[in-house]
């Protein structure tokens, strides 16, 4: 079996776009949605997408088949919202196995069939852990500052389902993505290291967290620096910035990070910024120009994309890649 | 590149790196319950906004990290721990820099890891409770992404040599890096900072030890970082600032030159170090380094040339006689000083025309300055009450000359009715407020303990009292108090009301017994309060003050009862459903070696010593710490040592004259749990020997909690304890009583009789002491002989204060079992009244004060929980059970029943 580790010492590794984007391209209706399993569901289903790889899973597939032909290396299951928590949104927690279970099976299906066409290019599989819909550092009443809506341990026990379940589903690695508060990617970390440790194995993490605004800080008020500080302590395969920018303004964030960190670097941003009516129009050459800027910089050694990008995108970044080394990291002769 | 560092790196909402470049890190201690009355008393008042600006100075004044300890006996250390760092969180000012998270709590420090994003520091763990403890903290503290503050303490105690400190250190390096995978950047020292020219042998290297020890570990444990609170080294000075600043200057300069980097220090408390005048900073060095062998000498000497030193020698006491009388009476008030008080008095009362001016002129000047200086923080609590004897002494020598003239009488500044209300006999706080009041010219009424509502009633109109104090500590006395409001004002009084005792709260008395009566009601807390307010109330127009106390507690009640948080609670049904379930099949459950009721009569009081637990005498002179380290106490520290030195006279006392009788009783029952919640006991037939079926049954009724919880959080109750009857299994219970009360009252009223309130108040204190440390011993006979379930067993005194033994003894009236009419079930099975004499009040207090009863259960699985607040449902099927009418058991369970 191929090794992602031996794999990202070799080339920059191009990770999938947005599953969102081109679920959009298939306008499915609400009893799309529901599928013959929940017909009868009491409440509306729309806009579920993780629902999808149960009720479409040929849909799902087919995404996926068509970012691994755009020469993606990595794809992300289609479980962003895969938790007790966000599935609360449809009373579907009872779910939340099934669905990070089955979202990994098709996923992995679709690798493993392109890693046997090309046995020399392996295609890898990443869990991808959603930030919830709650925040644990943050109080969503302005009048009570001490508020939670959750708690660490409620984030403990739900990731660690979703967790469980991707990896009894064959992932290969795990994302912990779209981290808008460092509080819940902790919590997501320590359920990892617990299902690392109560199952004795071992598993690569991405860990990426987004950068809001101008400001160059998540959410919850951290800078590049003390992001990176509080996830540390976990053994990561990478860790980068997606979502919420485009390529253009994640560049000086990114430059910050690679200059700080001993693990390799990830980026997966927007297709620029959101226009007036919330789309995204940056094409693909447009933001494979923003991205050759990071290779000469040498700032990337897994590149993809989030919001707005397809498949043209991510073949304008592998395409442009291809071209470049990888970020070195100084592994200096460990003491310990 | 990116940089490959193994540097210390923290964060809150910006990083913190910890490089050789970096200067020392200073970290800000104000937030910190145990080293701050003011943080103490803003957590505990719920003044969040305060207390977040305390936080708020610290980082604006350059602490780059902020400690946060909410270790307090009455606080919920986990709540408040939560609480305060979510706040935090909220105000970006603060939460920029990273957190310490410091308890001795594990559960109160995995609380703080669980709400804060960045990288914080645990203080502290250590190899103290062993290595599986050890490493079992160490890996959470990891997962949770945390650095550590590792103390210099293991098994056999805390590092005070070079080689002590260096061997466990290099110990818990090698375990935390080898086997725990421990980033070694994550480790912080603190290999102990201890006083030095303390005038001990022993003491005189601790500082050259830490130095050394640092110094090593940066040498020897790469990566490991070096921390300590530096102010501990100057304690023998207290007083003296001059010399502790130089103290702290020229021990941090050669500490950070050795190696630590990180520490707390007071920025106030530091001279700059070449600033310090040459020939000090010599004097302090040579005791740092241990120079000279009389280096501790040659500093006190240069000591006594500073300004500030104030130190009891056998030459400044005999330079403190030549001082003028008004000023020797003064010393000898502030010092609490009896030895010369006669003699000064007596050439006072020659001075003057009238022997009342030697009280009005003297001994008043001298008293102010004591209520001054005690007002201002600078005495404490003890030391008052030692003034107070020397007053009393003075007032008692004077009398027969005062009566001895006509209209001689003495001008109070008011006189003060005092009373401990029915059914309670607890007294220590009440009487540390009268003699605190006492002090300040007032005309003490103390009408004692158990007092009813008429007797209150009518000699306040008799006597004309000015204000009426109640106190009491057993809950039932808050609705007595309540009762006592009511009949005030149903005959018109209109005299201010001062409320307090342990379980009084400002909440209790604005919600509770501000409403019913019309003039004023003020809660106080602690009896240096008392002075102030009483003050206040007998201004002459106080109007203005009382209308602002009845504003203050109108509003504070409405906060109180709005902010009430909407708890959730289960039906008694669904709470019963989640009860704490013992797998019953697999537990071990021990036969008692001997069933039955037995008492122990003559015991030798001086065997329970070594069983006393400390902290709460403290506490009750409102001297705030653990024992021992509240010896060693920056602020009371002083105080705390002179005060237990005392104690451990009157101790001796006790034990060469046995001038206390303690005495128990306890039994071992078969026992099961029928109906979810009582505890069915099989009382002996003492007919017969054995346990036959013809044993009339008796039972403890248990309450169970309601509160909502968390889905994996049963609802407890003490009978999941004990196994429920249809499992067929036979279980056990236990009961106990013991006292050493017998003898204290009379001994109180001979320390009275010689105006020493000082000892009367201490003997009460210590009766106290030895009933609880009488409980942990019988507790123990009980495990290790009587029922015998862990009879090889060896604890510490402290494993048995922080109670790390199988089974519990939980006590009727407190938070798991709030219930004071189980009392009357444990006096019926064992006969307590007949048997040693122990008595129970109308309120079900205990008569003698200094007795304890509980129950035992010993199952391993049991534990100490807080009942909390019960619904209506529960009320009802209590009544039920009991066979009481419900509104009796509403006024039993008032406190405990959900609003």
């Amino acid at each position: 079996m191929a090794n992602i580790e031996e794999e990202i010492q070799k080339r920059i590794l191009i990770l999938d776009g947005a599953m969102g984007t081109m679920l959009q391209r298939y306008n499915f209706t609400e009893a799309d949605f529901r599928g013959e399993r929940f017909k009868d569901y009491p409440s509306p289903l729309q806009g579920n997408n993780d629902l999808l790889s149960l009720t479409q899973p040929q849909a799902i597939s087919d995404i996926h088949r068509q970012y691994f032909e755009a020469g993606a290396d990595i794809v992300e299951t289609n479980t962003f919202s895969g938790t007790t928590i966000a599935m609360a949104d449809y009373d579907m927690e009872d779910l939340v196995y099934e669905l990070n279970y089955e979202s990994a099976k098709i996923a992995k299906y679709v690798a493993n069939e392109f890693t046997q066409k090309n046995p020399k290019k392996p295609r890898f599989v990443a869990g991808s852990i959603g930030p919830t819909n709650r925040t644990a550092s943050l109080s969503p009443d302005v009048n009570k500052p001490e508020y939670r809506a959750v708690t660490f341990e409620e984030l403990r026990l739900a990731y660690k389902q979703q967790i469980e379940a991707l990896v009894d589903g064959g992932v290969d690695l795990l994302l912990v993505e779209t981290i808008f508060d460092t509080l819940n990617a902790k919590a997501a970390l320590f359920a990892i290291e617990e299902v690392k440790e109560e199952r004795n194995i071992d598993i690569p993490i991405m860990v990426s967290g987004t950068i809001t605004d101008a400001s160059g800080r998540t959410l919850s008020g951290q800078t590049v620096e003390a992001f990176l500080a509080s996830i540390s302590h976990v053994q990561l395969l990478s860790v980068g910035f997606n979502c919420a920018l485009g390529a253009e303004q994640l560049q000086p964030y990114l430059k910050r990070l690679a200059n700080e960190t001993t693990f390799y670097t990830s980026a997966h941003p927007n297709a620029g910024l959101p226009n007036a009516f919330g789309e995204y129009d940056e094409s693909a050459e447009e933001m494979q120009a923003y991205i050759e800027s990071y290779l000469k910089d040498d700032l990337i050694n897994i590149i993809g994309g989030c919001c707005g990008t397809n498949p043209d995108h991510i073949k304008a970044i592998a395409d442009v890649s291809a071209n470049y080394k990888p970020r070195q990291i100084s592994v200096q002769a460990e003491t310990f | 590149m990116p940089k490959d560092n193994k540097y210390l790196t923290l964060s809150g909402l910006e990083p913190l790196v910890v490089t050789p470049d970096t200067n020392f890190i200073n970290v800000g201690e104000r937030t910190n319950v145990t080293g701050s009355r003011k943080f103490l008393r803003l957590i505990k008042e719920e003044k969040f906004e305060e207390a977040l600006s305390v936080a708020r100075d610290q980082v604006e004044g350059g602490a780059q990290i902020i400690d946060v300890n909410m270790d307090e006996g009455m606080l919920d250390g986990v709540e408040a721990m939560t609480t305060f760092l979510n706040l935090i969180a909220s105000e970006p000012d603060i939460a920029r820099v990273p957190i310490m998270i410091d308890s001795s709590k594990w559960e109160i420090i995995e609380a703080g890891l669980q709400v804060v994003q960045g990288k914080s520091v645990v203080n502290s763990i250590s190899l103290k409770e062993g290595e599986a403890q050890f490493k079992y903290q160490a890996k959470l503290v990891k997962r949770y992404g945390a650095a550590v503050i590792v103390m210099a303490f293991d098994e056999h105690g805390q590092a005070d040599t070079y080689e002590r400190r260096i061997e466990i250190c290099k110990r818990s390096y090698d375990i935390l890096v080898s086997e725990v995978n421990f980033p070694p950047q994550d480790i912080i020292f603190d290999p102990n900072i201890f006083p030095v020219a303390t005038g001990m042998e022993e003491h005189r290297k601790n500082a050259l030890d830490f130095f050394n020890a640092t110094k090593w570990i940066r040498e020897n444990l790469p990566y490991a970082n070096v921390s300590g609170g530096v102010s501990n080294v100057s304690f023998s000075f207290r007083g003296n600032n001059t010399v502790r600043e130089a103290m702290h200057s020229s021990f941090l300069y050669h500490a950070i030159k050795n190696g630590m980097n990180l520490g707390i220090v007071n920025p106030t408390m530091l001279e700059i170090y070449d600033e310090i005048d040459k020939e000090l900073l010599e004097r302090v060095e040579d005791v740092l380094f241990d120079r000279k062998d009389d280096a501790t000498e040659r500093l006190l000497d240069f000591a006594e040339t500073v300004k500030g030193n104030k130190k009891e020698e056998t030459e400044t006491i005999q330079e403190w006689r030549n001082l003028n009388l008004q000023s020797r009476i003064t010393h000898a008030l502030v010092k609490g000083i009896d030895a010369f008080i006669v003699e000064d008095v007596e050439e006072a009362r020659l001075s003057v025309s009238r022997p009342i001016q030697v009280i009005e002129g003297h001994l008043m000047i001298g008293m102010n300055v004591v209520g001054d200086l005690f007002g201002s923080g600078k005495m404490f609590l003890p030391q008052v009450v030692k003034s107070a004897r020397v007053m009393k002494k003075a007032v008692a020598y004077l009398q027969p000359f005062i009566e001895d003239e006509k209209d001689g009488k003495q001008e109070f500044a008011g006189k003060i009715l005092m009373a401990t209300v029915k059914g309670d006999v607890h007294d220590i706080g009440k009487n540390i407020v009268s003699v605190v009041l006492g002090c300040n010219n007032y005309e003490i009424i103390d009408l004692g303990v158990m007092v009813p509502p008429e007797k209150i009633i009518e000699t306040a109109i008799k006597e004309r009292v000015d204000v009426i104090g109640l106190s009491g500590l057993i809950t039932p006395s808050l609705d007595e108090m309540v009762y006592v409001s009511k009949e005030l004002e149903k005959q018109n009084i209109e005299i201010p009301l001062i409320i307090g005792g342990a379980t009084t709260s400002k909440a209790h008395t604005a919600v509770k017994i501000a409403p019913h009566y019309q003039n004023t009601v003020i809660h106080i807390n602690d009896a240096s309060r008392a002075v102030t307010v009483v003050g206040d109330l007998l201004q002459e127009s106080n109007t203005l003050y009382k209308n602002q106390i009845r504003e203050e507690y109108n509003k504070f009640r409405e906060q109180f009862l709005s902010r009430t948080k909407q708890k959730e609670y289960r039906t008694i049904d669904e709470a019963r459903a989640r009860k704490f379930k013992i797998d019953w099949e697999t537990t071990s459950i021990v036969k008692p070696k001997q069933l039955g009721v037995q008492t122990i009569h003559e015991f030798d009081i001086k065997s329970l010593e070594s069983f006393i637990d400390w902290s709460p005498f403290f506490r009750s002179w409102d001297l705030h710490g653990k024992y021992p380290d509240i010896l060693k106490d920056e602020i009371v520290g002083t105080q705390a040592t002179e005060l237990f030195a005392d104690a451990q006279e009157l101790l001796r006392e006790i034990f060469d004259e046995k001038l206390l009788k303690a005495k128990a009783v306890f039994g071992l029952f078969p026992a099961n749990t029928v109906n979810d919640d009582d505890i069915e006991v099989k009382v002996p037939n003492m007919c017969s020997s054995g346990f036959d079926s013809q044993s009339k049954n008796i039972k403890f009724l248990t309450l169970r909690q309601q509160l909502k919880k968390r889905e994996s959080i049963p609802n407890f109750a003490l009978a999941d304890f004990i196994a429920p009857k249809a499992t067929g299994i036979q279980d056990y219970i236990g009961a106990f009583c013991v006292t050493t009360g017998f003898g204290t009252k009379e001994l109180a009223e001979q320390f009275e009789a010689n105006n020493d309130d000082y000892n009367s108040i201490m003997i009460k204190a210590l009766a106290d002491r030895l009933a609880e440390a009488f409980a942990e011993y019988l507790h123990k006979e009980v495990r290790t002989k009587h029922w015998a379930y862990t009879e090889n067993e060896t604890l510490s005194n402290q494993d048995l204060i922080k109670e790390n033994y199988k089974g519990i003894r939980p006590a009727p009236g407190y938070p798991a079992c709030p219930d004071h009419l189980e009392k009357t079930t444990i006096w019926e099975l064992l006969d307590v009244e007949k048997n040693i004499g122990v008595k129970l009040t109308e309120s079900l207090a205990m008569w003698p004060a200094a007795s304890v009863s509980g129950y035992y259960f010993g199952n391993k699985e049991a534990k100490y929980f807080g009942l909390g607040k019960i619904k209506e449902d529960q009320l009802k099927d209590y009544a039920k059970r009991r066979s009481i009418n419900e509104e009796i058991a509403r006024k039993w369970l008032n406190p405990n029943l959900a609003e």
